[in-house]
């Protein structure tokens, strides 16, 4: 017997804390309003989406790609790559040489 | 004079660039026309970005002058193209139409470009989209949408909408759009001009800026078939920089090769012509088989049981995609950055970095990605659509035992008034025709097919065309010969 490894999505009525999670997840910073916009925008899609879950899927290898196509491996040779000086102009901030960003070490040594 | 859209296949790129050849116009009176139209239309339809004038010009200039001194030139001499925002120049901004890339220059130019460039084509300027090709209305643009040259208050289709209605306005001969679940073929459809999507690897997708890596395909939008043949003849080919590009030669198509009506066995799925849209739709479908079949085309009725689970489907796959391909956009080595606040961390940083960035669409659909591919949830939403993609794979397999093309509407309806759809469900269906291509990675062509009253505007619509992977020839042949029945 095939086992079907692919449980039907379950009612996910998203309550804010799982939205906020995902806002987290997503990198995204919303106030209460936003989130609350998106909590009922994403439960409506995924009520829709929910249909997948009708179709009977036992036994069908999952395609993450349309075609049948094979892995290509480049030779590993070095090529051209952009100029340093090319790369540092599209950046939004730079000090000398290097892109800046915030400290990422807090003070307990994150 | 009149702003209203005529579209003549006759009076197609391929014409165009052979009266400059023959030296009836010079390619850089042709474009100076053109400049001088986008300048005049630019407000109101919102199509362009930006143009390229600097570049544009000189090689107009440099094209009248090898064919003044009768010196070769490439297939594409003379032809002012139009492209989509999100494919990479290295002149010019490429935007994505969002606020995170309003500054971005890129450094290299995608191989389409490259390819357009090697065949002497002028490249006029960038054209307007949904901010990062996520809508089916060129509305969400952190520019202002994009106006249909057919009825200003309407939208031209997305996402690809600017490049649509850059082409039915005439402020270009053809232009690049992207299809990620039907972004050329319903914007083509709703502005009354032709857009090919094709299989996908086919055209090398080094440069567009990445949306569904595994939906996402670069193709023209043009005035006729005979114009995306020639355009993704051109365009088409294996490319080291995208490994997903087949290695199968690229066939050629001429208009020699065209079938008669009695060689065409196109099928009509039943689920799509009893379906339930506007009613202009079912009348062209119902029309267009009677034509088709007064000229001697072989009608098949054939099944597509899934056809309306394809959206499901999509809607799972390609937000998956987008979350993880956006995920590059942190502020750090290119776009937009948030303003410091002092003591901030890097992930705060991060956090509103996109949340200024992107726009209300573009931050939906990556939650709704990272949502169906969070731990607890991806094998009943990811895992499974990409179940149920090889099952429509599988359908169209065995549709295409019985047919050579599957014919049906473009859309649902013709083009919708600007700011009427608000809620997201509704909106995503307006792809429901045309995300199955995508999924199953098959080629498919939009052609014009008259127009329909919508509160009584005249608005056109479009003949959607499928064919089986990598048999764009059958698309080019069958959509010639519909073309000129339709128009005869």
């Amino acid at each position: 017997m095939v086992q079907n490894d692919s449980p039907e999505p379950a009612d996910p009525s998203l309550t804010l804390e799982d939205v906020s999670k995902v806002a987290r997840l997503s990198r995204l910073k919303l106030d209460a309003d936003a989130l609350d916009a998106a909590r009922v925008d994403l439960n409506a899609i995924l009520e829709h989406v929910a249909m997948i879950g009708r179709i009977d899927v036992d036994g069908v290898a999952p395609m993450p790609r349309p075609l049948d196509t094979v892995n290509r491996l480049a030779e590993d040779e070095p090529g051209p790559t952009l100029d340093r000086s090319v790369v540092l102009d599209l950046a939004p901030v730079i000090e000398g040489d290097f892109i800046a960003v915030p400290k990422v070490l807090g003070e307990g040594g994150a | 004079m009149t702003d209203q859209p005529t579209i003549d296949p006759k009076d197609d790129l391929t014409e165009r660039m052979a009266s400059v050849r023959r030296g009836d116009v010079s390619a850089t009176a042709r474009l100076e026309q053109v400049l001088s139209e986008i300048e005049r239309r630019g407000e109101t339809l919102n199509a362009y970005h930006e143009t390229l004038e600097t570049s544009a010009r000189a090689t107009a200039a440099d094209v009248d002058e090898r064919i003044a001194q009768g010196g070769d030139t490439g297939p594409l001499a003379g032809a002012i193209i139009a492209i989509k925002d999100n494919i990479c120049t290295t002149e010019g901004r490429t935007t994505c139409s969002s606020r995170m890339l309003e500054h971005y220059r890129s450094p290299f130019d995608a191989t389409v470009i490259r390819r357009l460039r090697d065949a002497d084509a002028i490249l006029v300027g960038k054209t307007n989209l949904d901010e990062f090709a996520m809508g089916s209305g060129s509305e969400h643009c952190a520019w202002g949408p994009v106006r249909n040259p057919w009825s200003t208050d309407r939208v031209p289709g997305g996402s690809s909408g600017g490049s649509a209605a850059a082409v039915a306005a005439d402020l270009c001969d053809a232009a690049l759009g992207s299809d990620t679940g039907g972004s050329i073929r319903q914007p083509a459809a709703l502005c009354g001009v032709v857009g090919l999507k094709p299989t996908y690897g086919r055209i090398s997708r080094y440069g567009l800026v990445a949306f569904g890596s595994s939906l996402d395909q670069i193709g023209p939008i043009c005035r006729s078939v005979r114009d995306a043949s020639l355009l993704y003849s051109v365009l088409a080919g294996e490319d080291p920089h995208d490994a997903t590009t087949a290695e199968l030669p690229v066939e050629t198509w001429t208009e020699d090769m065209r079938p008669t009506p009695d060689q065409l066995r196109i099928g009509v799925p039943r689920e799509v012509r009893g379906a339930d849209h506007h009613p202009g739709i079912s009348e062209m479908l119902e029309r267009t088989i009677q034509r088709l079949q007064d000229a001697g085309v072989s009608i098949v009725e054939i099944d597509l049981p899934l056809t309306e689970q394809g959206i499901s489907t999509y809607y799972v796959i390609a937000p998956a995609e987008a979350s993880s391909n956006l995920s590059r956009y942190d502020g750090i080595r290119y776009g937009h950055r948030a303003d410091p606040i002092p003591g901030e961390g890097l992930e705060d940083l991060y956090a509103r970095t996109r949340t200024e960035g992107f726009g209300p669409e573009v931050r939906r659909r990556i939650m709704l990605g990272t949502y169906v591919l969070s731990a607890g949830y991806y094998d009943a939403y990811y895992k499974r659509a990409l179940q149920v993609r090889r099952l429509i794979r599988e359908e169209f397999d065995r549709a295409f035992r019985q047919c050579d093309l599957i014919m049906g509407p473009t859309t649902p309806g013709p083009a919708f008034r600007i700011g009427s759809e608000q809620d997201p469900v509704s909106a995503y269906l307006n792809d429901v025709y045309t995300v199955n291509a995508n999924i199953a990675g098959i080629p498919a062509i939009s052609i014009p097919a008259g127009e329909t009253v919508d509160d009584d505007v005249s608005l056109p619509v479009g003949l959607h065309l499928q064919a089986p992977a990598f048999e764009e020839s059958r698309l080019f042949g069958a959509g010639a010969t519909i073309e000129s029945i339709l128009t005869g």
